[in-house]
C-alpha cells in the first residue's frame, strides 16, 4: 500500500469547497469498497476534476494495485475515445454527471458524485508488476503516450518531497493544478503521506470562490505554473491579506528572473516560504529545488537535486561537465526516475527501461555553489500554461487537418506561432490547434508568410522563424 | 467612442472573440473566458479606461453585465 491512512483515521483528509469532508479513516473504508467492485488488478481511466471523488478513486485504485491512467475531464471525445481504443481499460471512474455521454457501458458503483463504469473491452493487456499509474505528458495533443510511473516512483518522489519542503500534518494545501497533471498530483501524494488536508476546488484562481474557500479553509499552501504567477501579480496578490499562508511552490516552467524575484522578495518579507523547482512526468515529478532561504540570492537558478536525487551535465562530445557556467544537457539520477513510456496498450507489460537515470532534454549550466540554471532545450517543445506541447506533433496535427497543408508551429513558452502559408486557413488553424490541445487560444498566434524555410534537404529551418515571433 | 462601445471593444480585444453576443457572455460560458482570457479581459478594460482595478472587482467581474456594475460603482464610469 502506498499511503497508510489508517495512521491518521480521524484527521480530515480531504474538504472541498461545498463543504463535504472526508477523513483518513473514510478514505481508507471507500478504499475498501471500490477495490471489492473492481475484480482484480487492472488497468483503469480515470476522468479527473479536482472533487473529492475524482480524488477518492484514484487513491482507492492505487493503494489496491489497480492501476489508473489519469486524464482531464474535459478531454475531447474523440482523443478519448481514441485512448480507449488504443489501451482497452477494464472500468473507467469518471464524473457522475459525465454518465450520459458513456451510455453503452454500466455504471456498478458511485460514490462522491463519480461512478465506475464497466466497460465493454476484450482485451485486457497484461500490466507489469511494478507499474502503478499512467500520466500524459502533456494531456493535450491527443497523443497516446503515457508515462508509466512505478510504486517505488510515486513513494520515493512523495517522500522527497515531504523531506525537502518539511510538510507534516498541519499543512492544508489548496489546489490550483488539475490533479491529472504530474504537479498537481504530487502536491496530492506528499501530503497524503503526512496526514494533511487538501482543500479540493476546481475553481480557478480568478474566481472569487476560490479566495473565499482558500480563506474560510485557511489554506497553508499553493502550487503554481510561470502563468499563475503572472495572474497572481495581476490579482495585486500582494496587498491581499491571506494569514493562513506560508508556502508558495512554483514549477512547471522557468518563471522570467523579474517574478521570480518579486515573489521571492515578498516571501522573505512576509516571513513565507518561495519554493522554485523543477521536475518532469518523467521523473514522477519533483527532481530539482531552490531552498527558500536561497530564492532571493540565486534568483533564476531551479536549485538543486532533491533529497535522493543527484543532477550531472552531458556535454555535446559525452563528457561530464565539471567547470561552473558550461552548458550541457541535464541528466537525472534517482528512485523517482520513471519506467518509461507506453504507446500502446501492449507497452504495459514493458519493465524499467531507464534504470533510474533520465537525460531530461533540458540545457543547464551550475554556479560556482553548485545551483543549477536552465538555459535551453533540446527538443522541439513547448510550455503552454506550464503543460508541454510537442511542436512536432503540433504541426503533424495541422498537416493531418488541413490537407497536408505547409506549416510549421514555433515560439516561446506561453506564446505558440502557427506559420502557414495559405491565408484562408491561418484562423482555423488557430482554432483548431486551440480546441485539440484544449489551451486557451491566446496562446496561439497565426501568422501568414510567403513560404516556410526549409534547408535543399527539406527540413524546417525554425530558427529563421523566430524573426516573427512579437514577444 | 460611447463608455459601453470601449467596454465591448475591451471584450473583443481581451477575449479575441468577435463582437456579436458580447453583451451575454459570462465566465466559463465560451472557451476564451478562462482564466487566461480573463487576464487578457482585464488587462484590456484597464487600458480602456485607464484604471487599476482592487482585486475583490477583478474577481468579482464574472459576466458582461457584473462588469459594468463593477466599473460605473467603483470607478465613476457611466453607461
Amino acid at each position: 500500500m502506498l499511503w497508510e491512512f489508517n495512521k491518521y483515521s480521524d484527521k480530515i483528509a480531504l474538504v472541498d469547497e461545498f463543504g463535504m469532508l472526508m477523513t483518513y479513516g473514510e478514505l481508507a473504508k471507500e478504499g475498501e469498497r471500490i477495490a471489492e467492485m473492481v475484480e482484480s488488478r487492472c488497468l483503469t481511466f480515470i476522468l479527473c476534476k479536482n472533487a473529492i471523488g475524482s480524488v477518492v478513486g484514484y487513491v482507492s485504485f492505487l493503494n489496491a494495485g489497480i492501476v489508473p491512467a489519469l486524464l482531464n475531464a474535459s478531454l475531447e471525445r474523440e482523443l478519448l475515445d481514441n485512448l480507449l481504443l488504443t489501451y482497452q481499460p477494464k472500468y473507467i471512474w469518471i464524473p457522475k454527471e459525465q454518465k450520459g455521454d458513456f451510455s453503452d457501458m454500466e455504471c456498478i458503483y458511485t460514490s462522491y458524485e463519480y461512478c465506475l463504469l464497466k466497460t465493454n473491452f476484450q482485451t485486457e493487456y497484461p500490466l507489469h508488476s511494478e507499474l502503478a499509474l499512467l500520466l500524459t505528458t502533456s494531456g493535450s495533443t491527443g497523443s497516446p503516450k503515457f508515462v508509466r510511473q512505478s510504486y517505488q516512483n510515486i513513494k520515493a518522489n512523495a517522500e522527497s518531497i515531504v523531506q525537502y519542503l518539511c510538510l507534516d500534518e498541519t499543512e492544508r494545501p489548496i489546489t490550483t493544478l488539475p490533479m491529472n497533471y504530474t504537479y498537481g498530483l504530487s502536491i496530492i501524494n506528499s501530503h497524503l503521506l503526512v496526514g494533511a488536508t487538501l482543500l479540493i476546488t476546481d475553481k480557478a484562481l480568478m474566481q472569487k470562490e476560490f479566495w473565499k474557500f482558500f480563506k474560510e479553509q485557511e489554506a497553508t499552501s499553493f502550487g503554481g505554473v510561470p502563468y499563475t504567477y503572472e495572474m497572481l501579480e495581476r490579482l495585486r496578490f500582494f496587498r491581499m491579506e491571506l494569514p493562513s499562508l506560508r508556502t508558495m511552490t512554483q514549477a512547471g516552467g522557468k518563471l522570467t528572473p523579474e517574478l521570480h524575484k518579486k515573489f521571492a522578495e515578498y516571501a522573505k518579507e512576509t516571513n513565507r516560504n518561495f519554493v522554485v523547482m523543477y521536475g518532469q512526468c518523467e521523473a514522477t515529478a519533483r527532481m530539482g529545488y531552490l531552498p527558500p532561504e536561497k530564492a532571493v540570492e540565486r534568483c533564476g537558478s531551479m536549485g538543486i537535486a532533491i533529497p535522493g536525487g543527484r543532477f550531472h551535465l552531458i556535454a555535446t562530445d559525452g563528457s561530464i561537465i565539471t567547470e561552473p557556467h558550461m552548458t550541457g544537457e541535464l541528466v537525472y539520477e534517482g528512485l523517482n526516475v520513471t519506467l518509461g513510456y507506453a504507446e500502446h496498450g501492449d507497452d504495459l507489460i514493458k519493465g524499467d527501461e531507464r534504470q533510474g537515470v533520465l537525460e531530461t532534454g533540458d540545457m543547464a549550466q551550475f554556479d560556482e555553489a553548485g545551483y543549477y540554471y536552465i538555459v535551453g532545450r533540446k527538443k522541439r517543445f513547448l510550455k503552454i500554461y506550464g503543460s508541454r506541447v510537442n511542436l512536432d506533433e503540433i504541426d503533424r496535427m495541422i498537416k493531418g487537418k488541413f490537407d497536408n497543408a505547409d506549416c510549421a508551429s514555433a515560439g516561446i513558452d506561453d506564446h505558440m506561432y502557427l506559420f502557414v502559408t495559405d491565408n484562408s486557413i491561418a484562423e482555423d488553424v488557430k482554432s483548431f490547434v486551440a480546441l485539440k490541445t484544449g489551451l486557451n487560444p491566446m496562446a496561439f498566434k497565426a501568422v501568414v508568410i510567403d513560404e516556410i524555410p526549409k534547408n535543399d534537404a527539406g527540413k524546417t529551418l525554425y530558427k529563421e522563424l523566430e524573426k516573427y515571433y512579437e514577444f | 467612442m460611447t463608455n459601453l462601445e470601449k467596454y465591448k471593444e475591451a471584450f473583443v480585444k481581451g477575449l479575441e472573440i468577435g463582437a456579436e453576443g458580447v453583451e451575454s457572455l459570462e465566465y466559463q460560458g465560451i472557451p476564451q473566458w478562462d482564466s487566461v482570457g480573463h487576464m487578457g479581459l482585464i488587462a484590456a478594460i484597464e487600458d480602456s479606461f485607464d484604471i487599476m482595478m482592487d482585486t475583490d472587482d477583478i474577481i468579482d467581474l464574472n459576466s458582461f453585465e457584473k462588469g459594468k456594475e463593477i466599473l460605473s460603482k467603483n470607478y465613476g464610469i457611466d453607461f
